[in-house]
């Protein structure tokens, strides 16, 4: 008796249209030491597309990324994703802003990767493989991941977030310290994974980066939302003073 | 002072010859050293990793427990394990005293602790640079201690070496359960103290001799180690 109950009702969401957004959260507040670093954040994001968060240094970007991460729990409100409360979990890949690479050479990096997300051992090499080339790191496979440079090592990093074939792809500014090439390869496996399907949001200071990237800004200052606005919208005429500040700012340097 | 050059010439001797009684007594030495380092190891690693990622009501004590361990006199380790095995003791079933075994038990009492409170050191380093990482990976507690532990395998070999370095110059502990028997429980240390109480300076400085060029073996295995970890990057 209770299976077709819950088929109707299931059928009837779908019908309905009623899909919740991607990642949710709702009066959001994270404190330390009496701090509120996240004060009452609220901010749906859909499915797909690319959300680009910026806003000044300490508004609390990184950790709107950890909690949607599910690494950090909020000490208020709800962080919620496709309508659950969010854990760790291989559909949600985070890349650091400081690549974290094991100790070990490229292609074990990938290979833990793998493993850890629970790809079968006769599927790992053929998708390591493909990882390799994905990457360009077909050359550095054999060298140990820490002695990369700094856009190769962060290369391994977001190919390793890809292993996991996440739905959400979180990105902490990932071309702070990287030349302009390099950044265009960063850019390039962003896009590509964009076009795979996966919602991405990536936090970024780059103006030109978030013009090619954005489908929509989220500006962050002090743990809240300050306005969410569509890209092409955002950089000519920002809807919030902070926004405008910001940018301002960005323009007289 | 002539005594003593001569005593010096033959240790050479004994050595350079392969003398038997100095071969059966390095190779017991090493059999019973290594032993205890792998049990030590075999316990040490997954405690200290434990120690070092596990959430658990009285970690805390656990980890001032073993590193108090660290500093266990031998002597006392030693009679603690006479105890356990003599005759009247709980297990003096097993009728191991005096046997290698009693002595590789011994060290490996006084070895775990050094290799545990090391690994746990090292590893809570590592915990908290890769935390984060391996928790958006998804890693259950499993992964995460095998990742950690593999990659701080530099860091633990040079604490396995640390505790081979202490096990060979032991000599309390396996005096007392060994009880230093010719052709049986007599290793370098424990051979080195009899002979030398005794006067026959020859085969006490032979033993002396390799004692020390093992633990330089030891220390520059250590060093080369740490050098071609922080090469690779590894460190
Ligand atoms: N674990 C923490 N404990 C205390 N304060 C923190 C912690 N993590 C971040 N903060 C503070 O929270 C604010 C927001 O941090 P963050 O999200 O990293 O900012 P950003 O937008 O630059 O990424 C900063 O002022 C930072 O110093
Ligand atoms: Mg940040």
């Amino acid at each position: 008796m209770p299976e077709p109950i819950s088929r109707a009702s299931h059928l009837s969401v779908i019908e309905a249209g009623v899909k919740p957004p991607a990642v949710a959260l709702h009066d959001v507040v994270l404190e330390r030491r009496g701090k509120a670093l996240v004060d009452g954040l609220t901010l749906s994001l859909s499915t797909s597309g690319t959300t680009v968060l910026m806003g000044p240094n300490g508004a609390g970007k990184s950790l709107t990324l950890r909690l949607m991460a599910g690494l950090i729990a909020p000490d208020e409100g709800r962080v919620r994703w496709n309508g659950v409360e969010t854990t760790p979990s291989q559909s949600v890949a985070l890349v650091f802003q400081k690549p974290v690479l094991l100790r070990r050479s490229v292609r074990a990096n990938l290979k833990h990767a793998l493993k850890t997300y629970g790809v079968s051992r006769i599927e790992r090499p053929r998708r390591l493989e493909k990882l390799l080339e994905m990457g360009e790191l077909e050359n550095l496979a054999d060298r140990p991941a820490r002695v990369l440079s700094g856009g190769e090592q962060q290369r391994v990093a977001l190919v390793r977030a890809l292993a996991a074939r996440p739905k959400l792809l979180l990105l902490d500014e990932p071309t702070a310290s990287l030349d302009p090439q390099a950044t265009a390869a960063i850019e390039s496996l962003i896009r590509m994974a964009a076009q795979n399907g996966a919602k991405i949001v990536l936090v970024t200071h780059d103006r030109g980066q978030a013009q090619r990237l954005a489908d929509e800004i989220v500006f962050l200052n002090h743990g809240q939302v300050a306005e969410v606005t569509p890209a092409q919208r955002f950089f000519d005429a920002p809807q919030s003073q902070e926004g405008r500040d910001y940018l301002d700012g960005h323009l007289l340097l | 002072m002539q005594d003593f050059g001569a005593a010096f010439g033959e240790a050479f001797a004994l050595i350079a010859g392969l003398d038997a009684g100095l071969m059966e007594i390095i190779g017991l030495s090493m059999r019973v050293t290594f032993s205890a380092v792998l049990i030590a190891c075999v316990i040490g690693l997954p405690l200290g990793a434990v120690l070092a990622v596990g959430r658990f009501p009285g970690r805390h004590i656990l980890v001032v427990l073993v590193s108090a361990l660290m500093g266990l006199p031998p002597v006392v380790v030693g009679l603690a394990v006479y105890l356990m095995l003599s005759a009247a003791g709980p297990l003096g079933v097993l009728q191991l005293l005096y046997t290698p075994t009693a002595m590789i038990i011994a060290q490996a009492i006084l070895v775990t602790p050094i290799i545990a409170s090391l690994t746990r050191q090292v590893i809570d380093d590592l915990h908290g640079e890769y935390d984060e990482l391996l928790r958006s990976m998804g890693a259950n507690r499993v992964g995460m201690i095998a990742t950690l532990l593999w990659d701080a395998r530099y860091s633990l070999l040079t604490a396995a070496l640390a505790g081979l370095g202490r096990a060979l110059a032991e000599v309390g502990a396996v005096m007392i359960v060994g009880g230093n028997i010719n052709h049986v429980t007599r290793v370098m240390t424990t051979a080195i103290a009899l002979e030398t109480s005794k006067g026959a300076l020859a085969l006490a400085l032979g033993l002396g001799i390799i004692l020390v060029g093992l633990s330089i073996l030891v220390n520059a295995g250590l060093m080369g180690l740490r050098k071609s970890a922080e090469r690779l990057a590894y460190a």
